[in-house]
Order: C-alpha cells, then structure tokens, then sequence
C-alpha cells in the first residue's frame, strides 16, 4: 500500500498555519542525516531539491510528537495544533 | 492589565480526556468537586492511540460494571506469544476456562470509540468537558500553580488544583518543572492499522466462540533487528495491527515505520490473518517506555501529572491505559483530601505519591525499574535470539538422513558459534536481576 493512500485513510482537520515550523534553514542544509525525512510516521517533513530546504506538509501531521525528541539540531519548533484542529481519528 | 486577585473558576482543572485525565474528572465530580476536563481535539479520544488491551478491574473500581455500557470491542479470552524471524515464528497460545467466565479480564478497544463514552460519564457525574481547547500554560502564584492559559479568547481558568493529563508528550509537566525534556531512548513511536474484516471471517480465522476475541503479542526480529515489539488484537469487525520501536533506535536507522509495518502485514504468519482486509485507519503514537528511572517529579504546589505524561507505562506486561486511570484516580482523591483542609501546597500533595506508592502502579514500575535499560543495551533479545531460536526449531523439526545425535551436536554447535555460553549467561542472569 502507497504511504499517500495510507495516510488518506486518517482524517485531519488542518488549521490554517502550521503548528510546525523549521526554525533555521541554513541548520538543516549542514545536518547530514536528516533523520526527520525517514521516520516520521506521517511523512511531514521532505526535502526540496530547488530550494535546498525541508517542507513541512503538517496537514497530514499526527502530534506524535517524535520529532521534537529527534530533531538532532532542536531546528523545529513544535507547538499542539490549536484546539480542535489537527488529526482526528475515527478508530484510535 | 488588572491586578486583582483572580477569581477561582473551578476546583479543579484536567488537561487531558483521555484515560488518566476522565478517571480523575469523573472521581472529582462524583465527590461534588466543581472540575473541568480540558480536550485539545475535536472531541476526547480525537488524538489517541493504543493496541489496545483494556484491562476491566482498574476502569471497574472507577465504574463499577462498565462493560454493560461501554463501547468495548472483544474480550481477549486468548493470548498468544510469537517469537519472530524475518521468515519464520515460534508460537505459545495460552488459554483458559477461567478466561472465560464473566467479568472478563480484558477487552480490547478502540480509543476513539472508547474514550467519548469515558468522558461522557464524567460529564453525566458533573464534570464540565470542555473540548478543542489547548492549554498553552499554566498559571502562577508564587511558586504555586493556580490555574492554565487556553487558546480560547479570555482563556485564563482558575483552580487551587490542575491535574496534568496531557499524554507523553507533556509541554506543561516540562513547564512545570517536573521534567526535562524527554529522550529519544525513553519513548517507542508505535504505528498501527485497523483493518475491516467481517465478523464471521474473524472468529474463523482466530478459532473463536462468535463473541471472544484473541490477543497475539510479538516479540523479535520484526524490524530488522530493531528493539521492538509487535501486536495483532481483534476487535468486532477489525483487526489492530501493529508495532512499537524504540526512537532511538529507529531515528538511527534511517529506515521508514510504515516500511516495517508493510514488512509485518506480509510476514508468512500475519498474512492470512489479515488477508482481503480493507485498510481504515493508519495511525501513530509514541508510548513512554522510561519507566520509573524515567518518571518526572509527580507533584508540586497546585499541581500533579498523571498517566502517560508521568511515564506511566509497564512495557513488560504492555499495560498502559490502567495505570493511567490508577494514577488519574489517586490524583483525584488526594485533590479531594486537599480541598477539604484548602491546603494545596507541596506537602499537601505528597499524599498523591503516597498514594502511587501503596498502589500496584509504582510497585511495579519500581519491580521493573531496570529492565529499559537492559533493553537497550541488550539488543540482541530483538534480533539474535529469536533468530537462532527460530533456526534451531525450524532445523530440529526437519526430517531427514542426519542422525539426530548428530544433528543435535551441530545445532549446539551453530548456536554457540553465534553466542558465547559465557554471554548467554551473563545477559540470561542480567535480564532475571532487572525484573525480579
């Protein structure tokens, strides 16, 4: 199964601005492992080649909270999504 | 701003409706504490997740006879034990006559489903829910907490007593000072699914009564090595799969939680269970796995944490949500005893940690206390054992020309060229001294 159906799957209630923010991009561009590209279970964070930076899709984002423990520069800043927004599971 | 003394709006405020943060709502409320369950999802239960196993005896001592009413999946009267490799499964099933005689002793549950009908015998005593409301901190007197700040408009709620039940990711419990920020060794990021399968299809495929359900819990090489486990519970019309890695581990890895998830989907021992399944739900979330040499500072002026956010979880025997609404009831009776001297300082709320101690919650995380850091350290009980094991088995069963004295010298012989006697013992007498 494609991780996109996968995530499909989860219904989310996304805010208008994200709850997660990179807070130097300049620091994720010397981070050599990026670990945040590989395990984060919502795939949120990507790189763009182009613009040499990481993107952040939080609409599809579960509040596991493991990229603020991860993050091996401390770069995101991570907030809960405001009341009533973000994901919300239906079977839990 | 004014500089008047803040008027007290509730007794008590909870932040968090999940197990913890109800059980202490619906005791406050049913001793006519005036309290308010804070949600920061759409409704209790939006934001969570677990295998999950309910066991009854913790949620009945809170509400006596819940399994008439509550929204509850299966009860699990069969447990099974697998021992993986990559490409093979050792497994235990055990069951029993008792198991199945009423009251069971454990369901499974969707929380989704499980958690509003929680909260709403919290509210049905007199606790004001309050959803989609995030608190942002919390609010001070002295070095006293008096209350929390929502994102709502005029947000500001007080109380002489806030219970912080905001799950393993708890901002206010760091605010606090009760913690520092937790490490990626202490948590497991947990991914799982839900499958749709009709009824008859499961209660064939587990060997079932129609109305029983089954628990297979996982243990080894699922995870290319990864310290982890895995589950596969039963539900009415589904089944939870899934599986728990430690975040360390994983971050180090590189390797992708939903790949390991398909990985344990195709395993020759999983496929068939869950075979023409439609996926539901894929979700994510991480489960404190620190133990006691991980817990935070349970209290302090105005304040104490409970549940999940207090660390609050006994890997071993996968038991979670009951210590949540143990700690989330002592949590309530001590803030009881508090407002009844109206004494809410520090020593005041000591009790709470008396409490947990005469309780089984800090009686068994302190019996396993070093058991994580066992695991950690010995990441061989995930890959290697059950590698050999499963090897050595599969070997053993095979009939064919080799004589079986000899075929018993060279699996010995294959075992202890892959582990040294000498290290099978010391991490066979390591792993008995951090659980007895």
């Amino acid at each position: 199964m494609k991780i996109e159906e996968r995530l499909a799957l989860a219904k989310h209630i996304p805010d208008k601005v994200s709850h997660l923010e990179i807070i130097s991009v300049e620091t994720c561009r010397h981070c050599a492992k990026k670990p945040c590209l590989t395990f984060c279970p919502a795939t949120v964070y990507h790189w763009d080649d182009g613009e040499e930076q990481i993107t952040v899709a939080y609409e599809g984002c579960f509040e596991c909270g493991a990229c603020r423990l991860v993050c091996p520069h401390d770069n995101i800043a991570w907030a809960w999504p405001r009341g009533g927004f973000g994901v919300a599971y239906r079977y839990g | 701003m004014t500089t008047s003394a803040p008027a007290v709006d509730f007794q008590a405020i909870v932040v968090g409706a999940g197990p913890a943060g109800t059980a202490a709502a619906y005791t406050l409320a049913k001793a006519g504490v005036t309290c308010a369950l804070l949600e920061r999802g759409a409704y209790p239960g939006a934001k969570n997740v677990m295998g999950g196993v309910l066991y009854t005896e913790p949620v009945a001592e809170i509400i006596p006879e819940f399994w008439k009413t509550a929204p509850l999946e299966r009860p699990l009267v069969q447990q099974e034990f697998w021992v993986m490799a990559p490409d093979g499964c050792i497994s235990l099933k055990q069951q029993n006559e008792k198991m199945r005689e009423l009251p069971y002793n454990r369901y499974s549950v969707l929380r989704a489903k499980f958690d509003p009908w929680f909260a709403k015998q919290a509210e049905e005593a007199g606790a004001y829910l309050i959803n989609k409301t995030v608190v942002s901190e919390l609010l001070w007197k002295h070095d006293q907490v008096v209350g929390v700040r929502t994102d709502r408009p005029q947000g500001d709620l007080y109380a002489p007593i806030v219970i912080l039940a905001d799950g393993v990711n708890s901002l206010l419990a760091e605010q606090a000072g009760l913690r520092n920020k937790v490490e990626p060794k202490q948590v497991a990021l947990a991914v799982k699914e839900v499958i749709a399968l009709p009824e008859k299809t499961i209660v064939e495929r587990f060997n079932l009564e129609p109305d029983h359900g089954a628990a297979i819990d996982l243990y080894g090489n699922i995870a290319h090595g990864l310290a982890g486990s895995g589950f596969i519970y039963t539900n009415r019309n589904s089944i939870s799969i899934g599986l728990g890695l430690m975040l360390d581990d994983l971050a180090q890895s590189q390797t992708k939680p939903y790949e390991l998830l398909d990985e344990l989907k195709s395993h020759l021992a999983v496929r068939q269970l869950i075979a023409g399944g439609e996926p539901r739900e894929y979700m994510a979330h991480m489960i404190p796995e620190g133990g006691y040499l991980a817990m935070p500072r349970l209290y302090r002026g105005g304040v104490m944490v409970a549940g999940d956010a207090a660390m609050m979880v006994n890997g071993i025997h996968r038991e979670g949500a009951n210590l949540a609404m143990t700690s989330g009831r002592i949590a309530a009776e001590t803030t009881i005893a508090a407002l009844k001297s109206k004494d809410y300082s520090d020593h005041s709320l000591s009790a709470y940690e008396r409490g947990l101690n005469n309780s089984y919650v800090l009686k068994d995380l302190k019996k396993y206390k070093r058991f994580p850091a066992f695991v950690s350290s010995h990441n061989q009980i995930f890959s290697l054992f059950p590698e050999i094991l499963n090897e050595a088995a599969a070997d053993f069963m095979t009939v064919d020309d080799e004589t079986k004295d000899d075929k018993q010298h060279r699996i010995g012989h294959d075992i202890f060229s892959r582990l040294s006697l000498w290290q099978a013992i010391k991490m066979a007498y390591q792993g008995w001294r951090s659980v007895k």
